[in-house]
C-alpha cells in the first residue's frame, strides 16, 4: 500500500505475512455453531434413511403375522401427528419471544412445546405397548422389526429433544437469554423441527403406505 | 416497521449473520400449511375417496414431499441467504445421497425377489 518493497527487504515477519493472513478477523464466538449443527442433523438425515430403506425392502415380511392394516390405528397416528405439529408452532413461537428479548414468554413456550412432545411420547409408548402386549413386539416379523427400530430411532430422538429442552429451559431460567442460550435454543429448534420433517416421512411411508397394502 | 425491525438485528462486528430470523408471519404460514397438507392424505386414506390403493399412494407421496419442502422453508429457515448458501448445500448432498439408498435398496431388493429360486406356496409370506 505505502512505500512498494522489493522481496529482499522483506523482514521475516512482512515475509511470512505475505504468505500467510497472521490477522485473521475475530469471528464472534459459536459464529458457525449453526452450519456445524445443521451438518450433525444432515448425518442423522442418512440414519433414518437406512431405517426407512430397510423398513421398505423388510416392510411387507409379515411372517405369517399381522399386518399394518389391522395393527395400526389411524386415528391414534393422526393425533400423534397434530401433537408434533403444535409442538413444531410452539416452538417457533418461544423462538420468536426469545428474539424479542422476552425470557418468560421464551420459557412459557418452551415448557408448552414440551408438554406436547411427552404427550406425543405418551401416544406413541401406549401404541408401542399394546403391539408388544397383544404378541405383536419387534420379534414377530422382519415388518415389526424394521417398524420398531424407524419408529423408535424416531421417539428416542423426541426423548432426547425433550431432556435437552428441560435442560435449556434451566438455563435460561437461571441465566436468563445469553447469546450462548439463544445459540442454543437455535440449534434445538433445528433439531425439533428436524425430527417434525423424519415424522411426515413415518406417517406417510409407515403408517398411510401400510394400509394401502 | 416491519422492515425496520428486520434491519434492526444482531450484526455483529464481523457482520455474519450466524443463523436465521423467525417471524411470526413464517410460523403461521408453515403451521396452516402442514395441518393442509397432513389433514387430506389422511382423509384419503381413512376414507379411501380414491377408490384406488395405487393413486392414493401416489397423491399421499406427493402430500408428503410437498409437506417437507414448506417445514424446509418455514420452520428450518432453508434458503440460499443463510450460512451464505452452506447449509442449503450440505441439505442438498444429503437429500441426493438419500435418493440414491431409498431408490437403490428399493430396486436392489426388488429384483433380488423376482430372481429367487421359486419356493413352495406355504413360505409365502415368511419374514
Amino acid at each position: 500500500m505505502s512505500t512498494p518493497k522489493t522481496h529482499l527487504n522483506k523482514t521475516g515477519d512482512e515475509l511470512v505475512a505475505s504468505y500467510y493472513d497472521l490477522h485473521e478477523h475475530a469471528h464472534p464466538d459459536g459464529y458457525s455453531t449453526n452450519l456445524g449443527f445443521w451438518i450433525y442433523l444432515m448425518s442423522d438425515c442418512l440414519i433414518f434413511a437406512m431405517l426407512f430403506a430397510t423398513f421398505g425392502v423388510l416392510g411387507g415380511n409379515y411372517a405369517g403375522g399381522e399386518g399394518p392394516k389391522t395393527l395400526f390405528n389411524l386415528p391414534l397416528v393422526a393425533l400423534n401427528t397434530s401433537m408434533l405439529l403444535f409442538s413444531s408452532i410452539t416452538y417457533g413461537f418461544s423462538m420468536i419471544a426469545m428474539q424479542s428479548g422476552k425470557k418468560n414468554a421464551t420459557l412459557i413456550w418452551l415448557f408448552i412445546t414440551l408438554l406436547f412432545g411427552l404427550a406425543f411420547l405418551s401416544i406413541e409408548l401406549t401404541e408401542f405397548h399394546e403391539l408388544i402386549e397383544t404378541g405383536n413386539g419387534p420379534q414377530r416379523s422382519a415388518f415389526l422389526s424394521s417398524f420398531f427400530t424407524l419408529v423408535g430411532t424416531h421417539g428416542l430422538h423426541v426423548t432426547f429433544g425433550s431432556i435437552w429442552l428441560v435442560t435449556l429451559m434451566v438455563q435460561v431460567g437461571r441465566f436468563g437469554l445469553t447469546a450462548a442460550n439463544q445459540r442454543r435454543l437455535q440449534c434445538l429448534s433445528l433439531f425439533w423441527h428436524f425430527l417434525d420433517v423424519v415424522w411426515i416421512g413415518v406417517f406417510t411411508f409407515v403408517y398411510l403406505m401400510g394400509m394401502l397394502r | 416497521m416491519a422492515d425496520h425491525a428486520h434491519n434492526d438485528h444482531g450484526h455483529g462486528d464481523h457482520g455474519h449473520d450466524s443463523g436465521f430470523h423467525a417471524s411470526m408471519k413464517d410460523y403461521v404460514i408453515g403451521f396452516v400449511l402442514s395441518v393442509i397438507l397432513t389433514a387430506i392424505p389422511f382423509w384419503l386414506v381413512m376414507t379411501g375417496a380414491l377408490h384406488s390403493p395405487a393413486a392414493t399412494g401416489l397423491v399421499i407421496m406427493g402430500f408428503a414431499a410437498v409437506q417437507i419442502v414448506v417445514h424446509m422453508i418455514y420452520f428450518l429457515h432453508m434458503s440460499p441467504k443463510v450460512e451464505g448458501g452452506q447449509n442449503l448445500l450440505a441439505l442438498i448432498f444429503t437429500l441426493i445421497i438419500v435418493l440414491i439408498v431409498l431408490s437403490g435398496s428399493m430396486w436392489v431388493m426388488f429384483h433380488l425377489n423376482q430372481n429367487m429360486m421359486p419356493m413352495p406356496a406355504t413360505m409365502d409370506g415368511m419374514g
